[in-house]
């Protein structure tokens, strides 16, 4: 567990007057679990989308796998890669939004293909096949043909996972994957992430699902006002808490 | 269990009634003045009908309306996507390019597009400002009145079209862009394969008004005496002075078309509705 999937360097971010994130760093070994906790507003859900540059940076450095995202380094100076290297790098980095964000045009079964047919050319029947096996994974052989709005929230949930599973990934990040999820259905989503962790997947996952985090997670990071606060074991910061901020918001969501 | 059948009385309608009443009158009067008429020549809207020359028109009619609507599409397709770029030239260049063709009357460009030789009287290619030619033609021959009314509806409709599409575009939810990109999809990827099939939904009823619109616009060619089916009854009737009869037989055929084109247009917006 030694190399890090994730590295993340003093990352900046501002939204106009803004500054989001002010000085992140992070770092994500292969094969582990990091969850990202913080009231809303604190930055947690940008970290994420930094990571695969759905959010370009202002200042900072993130490298996954060994690769600066988005930048070469030519004869020390950054230059800013084309789109089809950036397309490229993110082809590795899966990612799973809080609204699913589904094709809602194409099949439970065609969302899952799309990656590997459209982006890597898998010739149809055998990324059909792929995909069955995947959507199998998630519990949900039997819906393939299904339309997403013919699916509950925590069916669209876990195509949404199988369809960033189909690309392969070396890395899964988790956008609030089970926030907007109706109660009743979160632990079928949950159930899926701590079934993908204990396959060995490197996971970075911003989530409010403090059971979650401590029975799954390998490093729970806490962030607040755009800087980490406290990290650490799970259980460690869930149980006791150094900083005051930390006890303010665990007190609020246990 | 016991079975509560309904069978419920209606009230009475009277006002509903009467209304009704006096439309199925002022519809069967009309029918009964037109029917009637002895100016309107049955025979002769019965003769012309499927007249060669009629029919000829109705050709020119239905390819000045799928060639200007299939180019216009794709005009305004590119120049969506310009108005929609990071490049504020791109932006600048389609913005200027609707401004114009949906600020200045179709009458006006159609004339324009006729008369270009005025202004161009030779048309080629070959080196831009100023550089050798190696093709050119006289601006007379090229145009001709089918040459300039397809140009005209043409970049008529690249302009309206632009902002249907833009329209279109602009009502996917940005979320889907975004998942697309985390899967590695190129720009284009993500416009072709999961933008654009969702903006459909929201740019084909206007594009089939549009394409029913453009069904009858290609009457204001008969300005440049286009052939297509105004022309041909005007030049039919400029002979035999049967107008009205004339304008019956046209009309007729526009309905039609634009009947045929309605039950279209619904098929259409069916298939494009998959997944809502």
């Amino acid at each position: 567990m030694a190399t890090s999937m994730v590295k993340i360097e003093s990352v900046r971010k501002r939204f106009g007057p803004v500054e989001v994130l002010k000085g992140v760093s992070l770092d994500v070994p292969a094969g582990a679990v990091v969850c990202v906790v913080g009231p809303s507003g604190s930055g947690k859900s940008t970290l994420l989308r930094c990571v695969n540059r759905l959010e370009t940076i202002d200042a900072g450095r993130v490298w996954v796998d060994g690769a600066l995202m988005g930048f070469t380094e030519k004869g020390g100076r950054l230059h800013l890669l084309r789109p089809d290297e950036l397309c490229r790098q993110r082809q590795e980095i899966g990612m799973v939004f809080q609204r699913f964000h589904l094709f809602p045009h194409m099949t439970a079964l065609e969302n899952v293909m799309e990656g590997p047919c459209t982006v890597r050319r898998v010739p149809k029947a055998a990324a059909a096949s792929k995909a069955r096996e995947l959507l199998d994974r998630v519990g949900l052989a039997d819906r393939a043909g299904a339309y997403p709005r013919q699916l509950s929230g925590g069916q669209q949930q876990r195509v949404a996972i199988a369809r960033s599973l189909a690309m392969n990934p070396k890395l899964m990040l988790f956008d609030e994957p089970t926030s907007a999820l109706d109660p009743e259905l979160v632990q079928e989503v949950l159930q899926v992430m701590r079934d993908l962790a204990a396959s060995g997947m490197t996971m970075i996952v911003v989530t409010h699902e403090m059971g979650f985090a401590r029975e799954a997670g390998d490093h729970l990071v806490f962030i607040d006002d755009g800087v980490i606060v406290e990290e650490g074991p799970p259980r460690e910061v869930l149980s006791r808490p150094r900083h005051e901020r930390t006890r303010a918001f665990l007190g609020q969501v246990l | 269990m016991t079975e509560l059948p309904i069978e419920a009385v209606k009230p009475s309608r009277p006002g509903r009634l009467a209304a009704a009443a006096l439309a199925a009158l002022a519809m069967a009067w009309l029918a009964y003045t037109v029917i009637v008429n002895p100016n309107l020549h049955w025979d002769v809207i019965a003769a012309f009908l499927l007249d060669g020359r009629i029919i000829g028109g109705l050709w020119v009619t239905i390819a000045l309306t799928v060639l200007s609507m299939v180019i216009g599409v794709g005009l305004g397709m590119v120049a969506a996507v310009m108005q929609l770029s990071d490049s504020p030239v791109l932006r600048g260049a389609a913005g200027l390019y609707t401004w114009f063709f949906r600020g200045t009357p179709l009458l006006v460009q159609l004339i324009f597009w006729f008369n270009i030789g005025l202004v161009f009287p030779e048309i080629g290619i070959g080196v831009p400002f100023g550089g050798p030619m190696f093709l050119q033609w006289p601006a007379n021959e090229l145009i001709t009145p089918f040459t300039a009314a397809l140009l005209g509806l043409t970049i008529n409709e690249g302009a309206y079209m632009a902002e249907i599409v833009r329209a279109g575009i602009r009502s996917v939810d940005p979320g889907q862009r975004e998942a697309a990109e985390s899967l590695g999809m190129t720009h284009r990827q993500i416009l072709r394969r999961v933008v654009l099939p969702q903006a459909m939904r929201v740019i084909i009823p206007p594009t089939g008004n549009q394409f029913i619109s453009m069904l009858k616009t290609t009457s204001m060619v008969s300005v440049i005496s286009g052939a297509e089916l105004l022309t041909v009854s005007q030049r039919i009737y400029l002979d035999n002075f049967e107008v009205i009869a004339l304008l019956v037989v046209a009309s007729a055929w526009y309905l039609l078309f634009t009947s045929v084109a309605t039950v279209g247009q619904r098929f259409l917006e069916k298939r494009f509705s998959r997944g809502h």
